[in-house]
């Protein structure tokens, strides 16, 4: 029961990361491009999960924290493009 | 201009850089047996270098770091040659490796490998070319 269950969780979690992948490229301004690959970090982290649980395995839960870890940095990366129009601060005072 | 009031994000970051340097270093210590390696630890170590970079702008980070990371990069590559020359010097192939349990002083019967020192190289290589990448882009306008 369990098996099935996890299989179709993963089936859904596919057509989600289509769906973003289709809002990534499609997405009319930058900020929706910003919170499709948000969403796609948070889809990649889920199906690794239920990955793992399928395979009985804790060997995945490191490449957990590195997609989280990662997906934090370039989110607010591109959240700081977004907002100021520059990656890097420069001459910042303090 | 208007100073951003961006207080959670700096207070955040104080925490996080910490665990994300940990982790680094658990993933470079845990290379041998389990995944992990001197390339992945040196990209987590260079994300936590990003996020200080991205939260307190770059002339605050170097002013406190003053490493030269193109320096360290060459380093790094220096190491990973020499240690695969050293296995040539005992008359093995170039980068031998040997592994075998050492008695240590205070942690007793450890087993230590030659390989470290390669990956030691690795990340220094990794940890130097990605900032230099990183800092030669947000430098220009």
């Amino acid at each position: 029961m369990i098996p099935w269950i996890l299989f179709f969780s993963l089936s859904f979690l596919t057509f989600s990361i289509l769906a973003t992948i289709y809002r990534l490229i499609k997405g009319p301004t930058a900020s929706e491009r910003v919170m499709a690959l948000d969403a796609l970090g948070i889809y990649l982290i889920s199906g690794v999960a239920i990955f793992s649980i399928l395979l009985k395995s804790r060997a995945f839960f490191e490449i957990i924290l590195l997609i989280g870890i990662l997906s934090f940095v370039g989110t607010i990366a591109l959240a700081r493009f977004l907002e100021r129009g520059a990656v890097f601060e420069r001459n910042q005072s303090d | 201009m208007k100073r951003p009031n961006d207080v959670i994000l700096r207070t955040v970051t104080k925490v996080a850089v910490v665990i994300i340097l940990t982790f680094s270093i658990h993933l470079f210590i845990s290379g041998h047996h389990y995944p992990g390696g001197g390339f992945i630890g040196g990209l987590a170590f260079t994300a936590a270098i990003t996020l200080l970079f991205l939260v307190y702008g770059i002339d605050t980070i170097r002013k406190n770091i003053s490493v030269d990371f193109k320096a360290v990069a060459a380093i790094g590559v220096l190491i990973s040659v020499l240690t695969g020359v050293g296995g040539m010097m005992a008359g093995k192939p170039f980068l031998n490796q040997t592994s075998g349990p050492v008695d240590l002083p205070l942690l007793g019967d450890t087993m230590l490998a030659t390989a470290v020192l390669f990956d030691v190289g690795v990340a220094l290589a990794v940890i130097g070319t990605a900032l230099t990448i990183i800092m030669s882009i947000g430098d220009d306008h």
